[in-house]
């Protein structure tokens, strides 16, 4: 393989590094009307009457659309296939309001100063209402988040939202109650993971116009254009024809643009002025009246044998979804879903539990989408299983992990998976035989190693779908015309080397457009860690028919069987006859102009899979902790990853670097803190920090490939799984250094002293 | 009001309220490499070069730099490229939108530190952030462009 397996350099590298005006801001039409946002200062009112007169007679206001100029039909931002396992419970505006921050009212300006200003002149009376701000004490609260009788579903997802319950889930094989009951070593502790925040450096934002068909069109920083289309068609009430949906590149999304948090807003505004209009989130919005990580509270019981063989694993778990559902169930069964399956010895495993609606910011997808809680939750609980075993943890996994081959109840059969090798690499790595558990280093200083290891998927098994179109040009350049969206990953180079590795031609032979629904061929859209294994997937069949035929037309051109000819890329030969070829910029002509020929060439692929095969990860961190403070020094982040065939080494390798880096960040700084009126006090960078530089110290990435044989060239998914491991690896090497169990995220300095103090 | 600016080498008059922040009016005049990321100062993404020297543009009233020698990553392509061809080998440069300023900020420093260490580039970049490539890459490729071991 030429292509495959190298470090081709990202398509849009240098514009990208050189600051290119590329995003959706940078495009916007300089008349566009500016949309703020009224917002709710309670967790949970209801709107008694609310006055825009004089706001909306201020000079240069446009329009002010309030909870009466919206229509009455409910729907979710989820960015999901349809029909959606996320509830319909949101309006555009709503009478009530369920979170601090919630939207009021939509204001539209010429500029940005008129519409604060006109913001200011509404005048709204609140019936405050009791909020249920802990979600712990959501299910039967006096208060109900969604008392409308509106709110649908498309399937039973378990809801009862008379008490407060989203969703419920039970995923079981085994007894698991009898496993337990037999197994004469039992652990069982209670986790906590809080809501963290994308914090990707672009918000969300879009702007709206009508097109010159009477169509409306919406730019968006989104990783879900045909969702978005969907979206918007059903919150405003007008036909999908209708509407078009076009992604520039985006400033990161991590699953925060996996939801359609602002288009409707610019959208019903285009819609009723005609105008164009932009909404542009600033950080604070970005960060309180969007979406973040689910927050959850997960018990695990793990039953083991005195030898460390685990017999039943059960997990109970509660999920904060805030005050709408969106991916509030699947988020929460993934939970389960994508960890149980680890470990395969266990007789007997179960996960269950609800989600809940309280009166907070909405959570939703967050790269890891659920893995990451359970996660931290079940690696926590066999670390310490490992050390009341007083085993070794890495053999405690040895023993227990799934294989290649293997079948598992949940997860099926396993056709590709190095984890075993992946611990014994990262062992070596990180000097596991000299550092466990710990060293110390002075009176006041010990250092020390921890580890875990996690699956993810590739993509959603028989629910994505892929559809890739290669078109050849008349200049003998290919398009590929992909509905996969390049967020940063680098998607767009990746599935460009798996069509230029079929049609054996080089990089520089191809465009990659943005998407667009109007042109682009349907994609559910870059989530679900489903760009490298679903659209590479479609990518290949897509390269495979337009290879035949470029194949057929040679054939016809130089009146030459089929079988005799060899494809070389740029040109087709006739095997021994090497003078006998034509090139492909000579079929492209050919096609373009020749008398009746005339033939657009494309080849098509579509894919959509039936499994979604896990890629794992083994991660070990190392860490230097000060017993007096409290603080806690990264010293190294080891992780070895397989992802079956590596595509591209070097995009995967920032990939995890990049993950592992905001899963450092969600286990030791990024906190989420709600006063007692509900109000986020995190919802700034001073306040809500992310990994700066000085926090990283040393990351090793490394590869341990497996053969995927239903992947693209073998590959498996890499983008969601490199976040699972540190939260777990990080807590349990704070544990092997001073003996304190932290199990609620972040794992603080505060909180590693105050349980020193509990010894002393 | 009005400012007088030179910006990449071109004098400019630019309309301005006077409470309006630099990024915005850069912006609004057309300078779009400079982004915004946050409002409390934090991110970097806004910086660029007053009189040569890296500053948040964020947190710099417009009227503040009447007269003043303004800088964007549009004024110094090709340093902007040489550098960026060390991020885009690494691999290190994934959604772009923390570039403009990381770029102007690096290239500041290239300016001012002579011989740095891995602590000292780490110090002078760490008000840049970067929540996609996780940091090591980009300091991978800083210290090949710097010639630091
Ligand atoms: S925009 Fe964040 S520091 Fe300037
Ligand atoms: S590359 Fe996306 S924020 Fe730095």
């Amino acid at each position: 393989m030429k292509i495959i397996n190298q470090s081709i350099r990202k398509l849009d590298g240098m514009d990208v590094a050189t600051g290119k005006p590329l995003y959706t801001d940078d495009l916007v039409n300089a008349n566009a009307l500016v949309i703020k946002i009224l917002r709710s200062p309670h967790a949970f009112a209801k709107i008694k009457s609310i006055n825009i007169e004089k706001a909306e007679k201020l000079e240069g206001v446009e329009c002010i659309l309030t909870h009466k100029d919206v229509p009455n039909e409910r729907f979710t931002m989820a960015g999901q296939s349809y029909p959606e396992p996320s509830p319909y419970d949101r309006l555009i505006l709503d009478e009530y309001v369920r979170y601090v921050g919630d939207e009021v009212a939509i204001i539209a300006a010429i500029d940005e100063k008129t519409a604060i200003k006109a913001m200011k002149m509404i005048a709204v009376s609140y019936e405050v209402l009791e909020p249920v701000l802990n979600f712990e004490e959501a299910i039967g609260h006096t208060s109900i988040v969604h008392p409308e009788d509106n709110l649908q579903v498309n399937f039973d997802i378990g809801m009862k939202k008379e008490k407060n319950i989203t969703a419920t889930a039970l995923i079981e094989s085994g007894n698991v109650e009898k496993e337990l009951g037999k197994s004469p070593v039992i652990v069982e502790e209670t986790y906590y993971t809080q809501a963290q925040a994308h914090a990707m450096m672009e918000t969300q934002r879009a702007f709206t116009y009508m097109d010159s068909n009477g169509r409306l069109t919406i730019v968006s920083s989104t990783q879900i254009p045909f969702h978005v289309r969907r979206i918007v068609a059903r919150a405003l009430q007008v036909p999908k024809s209708k509407i078009r949906v076009v992604k520039p590149k985006i400033g990161g999304g991590f699953g925060g643009k996996q939801t359609a948090s602002v288009e409707v807003f610019p959208a019903i505004v285009t819609l009723k002025t005609g105008k164009p209009a932009k909404i542009i989130y600033d950080r604070k919005e970005s960060l309180n009246c969007t979406t973040s990580r689910h927050a959850m509270r997960i018990t695990v019981k793990i039953g083991a044998d005195h030898e460390g063989n685990i017999q039943a694993i059960d997990m109970k778990g509660l999920s904060d979804t805030g005050a709408y559902g969106e991916h509030a169930s699947t988020v929460f069964s993934v939970a389960g879903y994508k960890t149980l399956p680890l470990y395969n010895s266990a007789k007997a495993v179960r996960f269950s539990g609800n989600v809940v609606y309280t009166n907070k910011m909405p959570a939703g997808a967050l790269r890891g989408y659920g893995v990451t809680q359970g996660i931290f939750a079940l690696e926590s609980a066999a670390n310490q299983l490992a050390d009341k075993l007083n085993m070794d943890p890495t053999e405690l996994r040895a023993k227990n992990i799934i294989k290649e081959g293997e079948t598992n109840p949940i997860s099926g059969t396993l056709d590709s998976c190095t984890l075993d090798r992946c611990i014994e690499k990262g062992k070596q790595l990180i000097g596991w035989q000299e550092k466990y558990p710990r060293k110390i280093i002075s009176d006041t200083k010990v250092r020390s190693v921890g580890m875990a290891i996690t699956m993810q998927g590739s993509g959603i098994a028989a629910i994505d779908v892929a559809n890739v179109t290669i078109k050849l040009n008349d200049d003998g350049l290919y398009s590929l015309l992909i509905g996969a969206t390049e967020m940063g990953m680098g998607c767009d180079t990746v599935l460009t080397q798996m069509a230029a590795e079929i049609l054996e031609t080089t990089m520089d032979k191809f465009v990659v457009p943005g998407v667009d629904t109007d042109s682009s061929p349907y994609d559910t859209g870059s989530y679900a860690s489903s760009t490298t294994y679903v659209t590479g997937n479609a990518t290949i069949k897509a390269a495979e028919d337009l290879k035949l035929k470029l194949l057929k037309k040679a054939s016809e051109m130089l009146g030459i069987s089929l079988e005799k000819l060899d494809f070389q890329g740029d040109t087709i030969k006739v095997l021994n006859h090497e003078e006998k070829v034509v090139s492909l910029s000579q079929i492209a002509e050919y096609v373009s102009a020749g008398e009746g020929k005339q033939e657009q060439l494309m080849g098509t692929g579509t894919f959509g899979g039936d499994k979604s095969p896990p890629p794992f990860i083994a991660g070990f961190a190392e860490v230097e902790v000060d017993k007096e403070t409290g603080k806690i020094d990264l010293i190294d982040y080891v992780a070895v990853i397989d992802c079956g065939t590596v595509i591209n080494p070097k995009l995967a390798r920032i990939q995890a670097e990049g993950g592992l880096v905001q899963g450092i960040g969600m286990a030791m700084y990024e906190d989420v803190i709600y006063n007692q009126r509900g109000q986020m006090m995190t919802n700034t960078f001073m306040q809500y920090k992310i990994p700066c530089r000085k926090d990283i110290n040393k990351i090793t990435v490394d590869f341990e490939s497996s053969y995927e044989p239903s992947g693209p060239f073998g590959a498996k998914s890499i983008g969601e799984v490199v976040i699972n491991t540190p939260p777990p690896a990080i807590a349990h090497a704070v544990y092997n250094a001073v003996g304190v169990h932290v199990r609620s995220l972040p794992i603080t300095p505060e909180k590693v002293l105050k349980g020193i103090w509990k010894f002393q | 009001m009005k400012i007088q600016v030179i910006v990449n080498h071109k004098k400019i008059q630019m309309e301005v309220a006077y409470d309006e922040f630099l990024v915005d009016v850069l912006r609004r005049y057309g300078f779009n490499s400079v982004k915004r990321g946050c409002d409390t100062g934090n991110c970097g993404l806004c910086t660029i070069w007053i009189e040569g020297k890296p500053t948040l543009s964020c947190s710099t009233l417009a009227v503040r730099v009447n007269n003043k020698n303004l800088t964007t990553i549009e004024g110094i392509g090709e340093e902007a490229k040489d550098f960026a061809a060390f991020m885009v080998a690494e691999g290190a440069e994934q959604c772009g939108f923390c570039s403009p300023g990381f770029v102007m900020t690096v290239l500041a420093m290239k300016r001012e530190l002579k011989n740095p260490t891995e602590e000292d580039i780490i110090h002078y970049l760490t008000g840049n952030l970067c929540r996609c490539t996780g940091y090591v890459g980009q300091l991978r490729a800083v210290k090949t462009y710097m010639g630091v071991a």
